[in-house]
């Protein structure tokens, strides 16, 4: 009885279709660097415990040019995500109260920053220590 | 209803998407030319292409005034309300409305909202006393940090902008989805609510707050600030808990 044809639009390339979508897909897609960062670093460490000749041989693997040009990409994927989740994260928090007040959304972004900088600041300090 | 002033008379293309069921394979694009005042909203060029250009136009509305929730449309390709969308802010560019993103087309302009519906309906949208309390007893009382717990979320007017800002519910609609896991977490959030329990087994599946990713553009596009990604995400942790404390409950540890 019914003559009810509904149409159900595809879904093909979505995330091109939307500013938002696009950084969405960014922010997702920083990972990638970071995960091959990870797997770079982990090589170093495992040369490094092999002795002086496998250091050598990864730090001159990593002075080649596609390498930084790597390391630099991967610096500017992280920032990105770093950027991005901290502006995220008070969606994801519980809420946090101050006495009756809820504290804002903009108060923990901003507390985020600043233990970034005191990190960065507190390994700094650690490397040059020691 | 449209009186239109004859002098100085600006006019700004519509293109409007059509779909006649039984007819048209797929949508396609219709151009109208729209005579318009500043005080005209989108929805309101949709009235005047249905009362001068052409009558078979279909499309929802009705409050005009953002609290029904009917008139969700795709204007330039953002979610928003058409009543609340100004004529003179995309003009002198085009305006290009479209039915709701993500939902299956049932003519022009009109989508079949029945798949919220239904998801609306399972999560017991009203509060479920924990304790009853005669009428003699008095009122549920509340303190304002209660109350603030779950008040932003009580703004939901149902109008689906948050589903069609969704790309995991395009890409699967079992998702429970941003608007009505919103509303799941108003009435869990309620210190007078006693349901959680049943509610938190729609959280907890697959379908429930899993299924989204954060994109967050949910939250950008509510027309009543509403925040949905924060209601889901906040029960990513309430169903992670969940999930562990039904260790620590024998008896209870239903999944």
């Amino acid at each position: 009885m019914s003559s009810r044809k509904t149409y159900v639009r595809p879904m093909k390339g979505w995330w091109l279709k939307n500013p938002f979508y696009v950084r969405y897909m960014i922010r997702e897609s920083t990972s990638v660097f970071v995960t091959l960062y990870a797997a770079i670093l982990l090589s170093g460490l495992i040369c490094l415990s092999r002795g002086e000749d496998a250091w050598q041989l990864w730090i001159s693997v990593m002075n080649h040019p596609l390498f930084i040009v790597f390391h630099f990409l991967a610096l500017a994927a992280c920032l990105y995500h770093a950027v991005t989740w901290f502006k995220v994260a008070p969606k994801v928090a519980p809420n946090f109260y101050i006495g009756s007040r809820r504290v804002p959304d903009m108060t923990i972004t901003l507390i985020q920053y600043i233990i970034a900088v005191v990190c960065y600041f507190l390994l700094y300090w650690i490397i040059w220590r020691f | 209803m449209t009186n239109m002033p004859l002098d100085n008379q600006k006019t700004i293309q519509f293109e409007v998407m059509r779909y006649k069921p039984g007819l048209d394979d797929a949508p396609t694009i219709e151009n109208f030319s729209i005579p318009f005042t500043d005080d005209m909203s989108v929805l309101q060029g949709l009235q005047y292409i249905k009362d001068h250009l052409d009558g078979s136009l279909s499309f929802r509305w009705s409050c005009r005034m953002a609290i029904c929730g009917s008139c969700g449309m795709m204007i330039n390709n953002e979610p928003a309300l058409s009543c609340q969308s100004f004529i003179r802010d995309y003009y002198p560019g085009k305006i290009r409305v479209e039915a709701l993103q993500h939902f299956p087309v049932e003519k022009d302009l009109v989508i079949d909202a029945s798949d919220f519906v239904g998801k609306l309906e399972s999560i017991k949208p009203y509060i479920v006393p924990k304790e009853e309390r005669s009428l003699e007893e008095g009122e549920y009382l509340q303190t304002p940090r209660q109350r603030d717990e779950y008040e932003q979320f009580s703004s939901c007017i149902n109008c689906m902008l948050c589903y069609a800002a969704c790309p995991q519910y395009g890409l699967d609609n079992q998702f429970t989805g941003p608007g009505v896991l919103a509303l799941l977490h108003r009435y869990n959030a309620d210190s007078r609510d006693g349901a959680k329990e049943e509610r938190m087994e729609i959280v907890n599946a697959e379908e429930g707050v899993w299924g989204c990713t954060l994109v967050g553009y949910c939250s950008e596009v509510c027309p009543k600030g509403v925040d949905p990604a924060n209601a889901v995400n906040q029960n990513k942790i309430n169903s992670t808990m969940d999930y562990f404390l039904h260790f620590l409950k024998p008896g209870k540890g239903k999944k």
